[in-house]
């Protein structure tokens, strides 16, 4: 079923193979990168909103102590 | 009455926070699926086209990204629309989270387009209505990003953008056809790559990258509302809770 | 209904008249970029009649762009704006006044001063007449379009770039037919097709931009 008669056939792609392989490296790249940075970027939100709850509520305390 | 309900239940972002968390994985993994099966009959089985060589395979993103391109848009506005119509929070944290994927589905759509252009066409940038239409779409999605990105209190900038995507989702048939009439005024360039007769096995591999494209946007878009959810929610008692939860 | 527009009107082109500085720079604006092109590209009077349609339109595109973010940035800083989108008229109406305005004081004196600078780039005397034509025609789709952009960016941080990023996109189609149309009749083709069409552009955008605009005007004022 296999269309190709050996690996270096299947890179080469006949002949296009830097047009192919360009665009399905490129999307393949985003499509990596993408999440990676939605995830840090979740993260570094968390972070930041936890130490801002906990300042608030650090903040909150010494109010009622005093 | 009870769909009612259930709708506004889900439209609320304490119950939809967790329920995108566990909803991630599960499209991920068909995303993964969906794209392996396609990479595996678009690249490994289907036979060459006689007419562009292999060169056609480009083929198996081109179309997938620039649908999806157009597809997003559409989203939007439908977010868009409802969060007009119904002034509901979640619509315009949806329309935000989608644009920036949409703009990079547009951008691959323009490089894929590039790339299959140069062998094709014989150069990198040709001025076909169709890629003309997909530069303007990115310049759209630029300018509603721009715009949201501006506005610092986030109702304005969901309800701002919002408009923007309804005007902008009239405008792009009349720009669509305005492009493609100045195309066969300029006559030329333009070269129909999409032929009917396509084999069997390219068309379902082609289908089966759009799901992978489809199914990876829906979750890329629901990690990043998740994220938008945090930030604009930060003083709700739900996002103390998670924040609480988080990395105990 | 007519009276409130025409109430508008008057009250904006008395305030534009204060201001004339404004509206004589956005005209040497337009001559002079006209002008640029072809000291880039070279005196040869065939390229420069091909290229004449594209220049005086992208030029009259940048030129109308100029005076957008003051359509109603002044009235909102002293707080007319409020008091009219309270009034108990339509807001729609009022902005279609002000749209009305802003086309008589940016895309009138375009339209007057493009058969001139037609002739710097050698056209025909009947594609000066298509050009004119065509300006007038296009340019209310203009500032009707440029209006939503205006109304959205109102009161922003660098509102005035965000205003080019978010309207000269919309405002293709004006470009391509309105070219399009001097570039028919320069090849022989006629350009009545052309201006049908970009007719057909402006009614559609000073229907419908008016309400969009009122709309986000709402939205800004919240």
């Amino acid at each position: 079923m296999i269309y190709w008669n050996s690996f270096a056939d299947f890179l080469a792609m006949g002949g296009y193979g830097f047009y192919v392989w360009g665009s399905f490296g490129l999307t393949a790249l985003i499509m990596a990168i993408e999440p990676i940075i939605v995830a840090r970027n979740q993260k570094t939100t968390i972070a930041r909103l936890k130490r801002q709850l906990r300042a608030e509520s650090r903040a909150d305390n010494r109010n009622t102590a005093e | 009455m009870k769909d009612r309900f259930n709708f506004y239940r889900f439209a609320s972002p304490a119950t939809f926070y967790p329920l995108a968390g566990a909803l991630i994985p599960f499209f991920v993994a068909i995303s993964v699926l969906f794209g392996l099966a396609g990479l595996y009959l678009g690249m490994l089985v289907a036979p060459t086209d006689f007419q562009q060589g292999e060169g056609y395979r480009i083929i198996f993103i081109h179309v997938p990204a620039s649908w999806m391109s157009m597809f997003i848009y559409l989203v939007m506005a439908f977010w868009a629309a409802i969060g007009l119509a119904f002034n509901t929070r979640l619509s315009g944290m949806m329309a935000q989270a989608l644009a920036p994927t949409g703009a990079l589905m547009a951008f691959i759509s323009l490089w894929t387009g590039a790339l299959w252009g140069k062998p094709m066409w014989g150069a990198w940038w040709v001025w076909d209505a169709r890629l003309t239409s997909e530069l303007i779409l990115l310049f759209l999605y630029i300018g509603y990003m721009a715009l949201t990105a501006a506005i610092d209190d986030a109702r304005r900038a969901d309800k701002a953008g919002g408009l923007l995507l309804l005007v902008g989702v009239v405008n792009v048939p009349i720009i669509y056809f305005s492009v493609k009439w100045w195309n066969t005024l300029h006559q030329g360039s333009s070269v129909n790559l999409a032929k009917s007769s396509m084999a069997q096995t390219m068309l379902w591999g082609m289908l089966l990258m759009a799901m992978c494209f489809w199914m990876y946007s829906i979750a890329v878009a629901l990690m990043r509302v998740r994220t938008i959810m945090l930030e604009r929610e930060r003083n709700t008692d739900w996002v103390k809770a998670v924040l609480e939860g988080e990395g105990k | 209904m007519l009276k409130i527009i025409t109430a508008v009107i008057g009250r904006d082109l008395k305030l534009a008249m204060r201001r004339q500085a404004d509206i004589v720079s956005a005209m040497f604006f337009f001559v002079i970029v006209v002008s640029l092109f072809p000291l880039g590209i070279g005196p040869e009077p065939d390229l420069l009649r091909k290229l004449a349609p594209g220049v005086l339109w992208v030029a009259a595109l940048l030129a109308t762009m100029l005076s957008l973010p003051r359509l109603f940035a002044d009235d909102h800083r002293d707080g007319t704006l409020e008091q009219l989108a309270l009034a108990p008229h339509p807001l729609g109406l009022v902005v279609t006044g002000k749209v009305i305005a802003h086309w008589l004081v940016s895309g009138l004196p375009l339209a007057l001063i493009a058969p001139v600078l037609g002739i710097q780039f050698d056209l025909s005397s009947e594609a000066l007449v298509v050009l004119t034509g065509a300006i007038l025609l296009g340019t209310p789709a203009l500032s009707g379009i440029g209006a939503i952009g205006a109304a959205l960016t109102l009161g922003l941080r660098g509102g005035g770039v965000l205003l080019s990023l978010l309207v000269l996109p919309l405002y293709i189609p004006v470009l391509i037919f309105g070219a399009g149309a001097v570039d028919a009749t320069v090849s022989g083709l006629g350009g009545e097709g052309h201006l049908s069409l970009l007719a057909a552009l402006t009614f559609a955008s000073l229907g419908f931009a008016p309400w969009a605009s009122a709309a986000a005007l709402k939205i800004a004022l919240e």
